[in-house]
C-alpha cells in the first residue's frame, strides 16, 4: 500500500491512499489503535474519499515518520451488524438510472437492494453517509444542475455513491426511493445512522410495508 | 415576570448562541461552530465569573436588546459598541450590574464585526453533541435569537473579578493572515503562490460564519480535474473554481472537493471573524512544515 502524508496546517495530518478501500482500511487501524490508546492524542479523525484527515495532533510530522512502518491489515467486512434500511423504490430518477445501467426500473431495484454497502465516510450534513458497494458499471453522474430542494430521506445515486439525505436540502444527486429510516437524531447515540465503516442493506418495500428486524 | 430568562426585544441581523463548539464529530459531517472570535468569547466569560465554555450572544454588525427577566452580570466583549440600560450609556468591556426587567442593549459596531454579550450564569440552551452553539451550515443548537424569543439563563457561579474594564485590541487596518501552505499548494502554480503573498486580497460581502471570501485576484491552477473530498480543517484556504480563496470558519463543512492551498493557524482566526466587508487581506505564506514534502524552489517566503 502506498501513503502520502500531506501537512495541514500546523496540527493536521492528511493522509492520501490510492484507494477508497485503503483508505476505509487504514482509517479502521487509526481507530483501533485510538481504541487501545496506541495513538497520539487527536481532535478528530476524517476519513473521506481517499484520504483519512487528523487534526489536533501535537506533533504531526512524528506521526507521518512513523505511519510507513504500520501493518494495516485489509478491510474485515464481514464481522459487524448490517443495519437494514427499508426504501420504496419510487424516485423521480430510477427509470433514468436504469436506462443509463441498461435494465427495466425492477431490475435496477433489484441490483441496488442485493448489493452490500459500507459507509466509507460522513460530509455534506450532519448524518449523510457516502456508501460504497455498486461496481464501477452502476456509477453515474450527478446532476448538472442540482434540485433545489431534495426531500428527507431521498436515497440517491451519485459517482459510485448512495447516499440518504438525512434532512430536506439542495442536492445533486440521482434519486431512485424513499426512506422512513432515521438517519440523524442528537437524541440517539450516535447521531448518525450511517457511521465510517458501518454496513448497509438496502431493502424494497411497498408503501408503508416494513420488513421485520429492520432499522426504525 | 421574574424567572431565570431574557426575551430578545431587537435580534439585529444576526445574534446566536454560541459557545466553544463541538469537537469530535467531524467524522459524522458536523461542523466545529463555536464562536468566531474565541478570546472575546472567553473574555466575556471570565468578567462575569463565568467559565470559559459558558454561552454567550455572538452578535453582527448592528448588535441586539434583551430584557432581563432577572438581575445579571453582564459584559459585552469583541467588537466595541455602545452599551446601554434602559437607556443609560455602560461600560463596554466590563462587568456590569444589570436589574431585573432592565433593557439591555449592545449598540452597532464601531468598527468589527462580531460582539460577545456574556451573562453570569449563561445562556441556558439544550446543548446538542456537547455544544449550545448555532450552526448556520448544518442547523445544529438553537435557533438565531428572534423577536420575542425567551432564552433561559443558568445559575450564577463563580465570582465575578474585580475589573472596570478591558482595553480594545484596537483596529487593525488590514487582516494579515499567516499560511501554512499545503495539503494542496501542488495543484497550483508558482505564479498562483506568488499572487496569494503579493495580490490585493479583500474581505467579501458575502462571507459569513462559514467562511471569509475574497475578492481580488484568482489563484491559477496547475492542473485540471476533480479532487475526490477529502476531510477539511478550520482555517483552511479552500479554492473553488473561481480561483478567489475561502477561509473556512467555525461552521465550515467537514470535507469538500475543491484544493486547499494553505492553512491559516487556528490563533490568527478571530481576527478573520471580526474583519469587515472590504478590509484588505495580506496572505503570508509561512511555507511548509519541515516533515512535510518539500517546499517548491518557486515557493514564496521559502519553505
Amino acid at each position: 500500500m502506498t501513503l502520502r502524508t500531506l501537512p495541514v496546517g500546523e496540527h493536521g495530518l492528511l493522509i492520501e491512499l490510492d484507494s477508497g478501500e485503503a483508505a476505509e482500511a487504514l482509517h479502521a487501524e487509526l481507530l483501533r489503535r485510538a481504541a487501545a490508546r496506541r495513538l497520539p492524542a487527536v481532535r478528530e479523525i476524517v476519513p473521506a474519499a481517499r484520504t483519512v484527515f487528523l487534526d489536533g495532533l501535537a506533533d504531526p510530522g512524528r506521526l507521518a515518520a512513523e505511519l510507513p512502518g504500520w501493518r494495516i491489515p485489509p478491510l474485515d467486512r464481514g464481522d459487524s451488524e448490517i443495519v437494514e434500511v427499508p426504501v420504496r423504490y419510487d424516485g423521480p430518477d430510477l427509470a433514468a438510472v436504469a436506462e443509463r445501467w441498461g435494465v427495466p426500473p425492477e431490475e435496477a431495484v433489484r441490483i441496488h437492494s442485493g448489493a452490500e454497502f459500507r459507509v466509507a465516510f460522513c460530509g455534506f450534513a450532519p448524518g449523510f453517509g457516502y456508501l460504497t458497494g455498486l461496481p464501477e458499471r452502476f456509477h453515474v453522474p450527478r446532476h448538472a444542475t442540482p434540485r433545489t430542494r431534495v426531500p428527507v430521506g431521498a436515497v440517491a445515486l451519485a459517482g459510485g455513491y448512495t447516499g440518504v439525505y438525512p434532512r430536506s436540502s439542495p442536492g445533486g444527486w440521482q434519486l431512485i426511493g424513499t426512506t422512513d429510516a432515521v438517519l440523524w437524531d442528537t437524541e440517539r447515540e450516535p447521531a448518525a445512522l450511517f457511521t465510517p465503516g458501518t454496513r448497509v442493506r438496502f431493502v424494497a418495500v411497498s408503501d408503508g410495508a416494513i420488513p421485520e428486524g429492520a432499522a426504525p | 415576570m421574574t424567572d431565570s430568562a431574557f426575551v430578545v426585544v431587537r435580534p439585529g441581523a444576526l445574534t446566536t448562541v454560541q459557545d466553544l463548539g463541538r469537537i469530535g464529530h467531524a467524522h459524522l459531517g458536523v461542523p466545529r461552530s463555536g464562536a468566531l472570535d474565541q478570546p472575546a468569547h472567553r473574555l466575556a466569560n471570565r468578567l462575569v465569573g463565568n467559565a470559559e465554555g459558558a454561552a454567550t450572544l455572538e452578535t453582527t454588525l448592528t448588535g441586539c436588546a434583551v430584557r432581563l427577566r432577572r438581575p445579571a452580570t453582564v459584559a459585552v466583549t469583541g467588537a466595541p459598541c455602545p452599551v446601554t440600560v434602559d437607556g443609560r450609556p455602560v461600560a463596554w468591556g466590563g462587568p456590569v450590574r444589570v436589574p431585573s426587567g432592565a433593557l439591555l442593549e449592545a449598540g452597532a459596531a464601531a468598527h468589527g464585526v462580531r460582539s460577545y454579550v456574556a451573562f453570569d450564569g449563561g445562556v441556558e440552551a439544550e446543548p446538542v453533541l456537547g455544544s449550545r452553539a448555532t450552526d448556520v451550515l448544518s442547523g445544529l443548537g438553537p435557533a438565531p435569537l428572534a423577536d420575542g424569543a425567551v432564552l433561559r439563563l443558568g445559575r450564577p457561579g463563580g465570582p465575578v473579578p474585580a475589573v472596570d474594564a478591558v482595553p480594545h485590541r484596537g483596529v487593525a487596518p488590514e487582516l494579515v493572515l499567516p499560511v501554512v501552505l499545503g495539503p494542496r499548494d501542488d495543484w497550483f502554480t508558482p505564479a498562483a503562490l506568488r499572487t496569494l503573498s503579493t495580490g490585493d486580497f479583500r474581505v467579501s460581502a458575502a462571507s459569513n460564519r462559514i467562511g471569509l471570501r475574497t475578492e481580488g485576484p484568482s489563484l491559477e491552477r496547475a492542473r485540471d480535474g476533480e479532487l475526490a473530498s477529502e476531510g477539511m480543517a478550520l482555517g483552511a484556504l479552500q479554492v473553488p473554481p473561481d480561483g478567489r480563496p475561502v477561509l473556512f470558519l467555525a461552521d465550515h463543512p467537514t470535507t469538500g472537493g475543491y484544493p486547499v492551498v494553505g492553512v491559516v493557524p487556528e490563533r490568527y482566526l478571530a481576527a478573520a471573524g471580526q474583519a469587515v466587508p472590504g478590509t484588505p487581506v495580506r496572505f503570508t505564506p509561512l511555507g511548509r512544515p519541515s516533515w512535510g514534502p518539500p517546499a517548491r524552489r518557486t515557493a514564496p517566503d521559502g519553505g
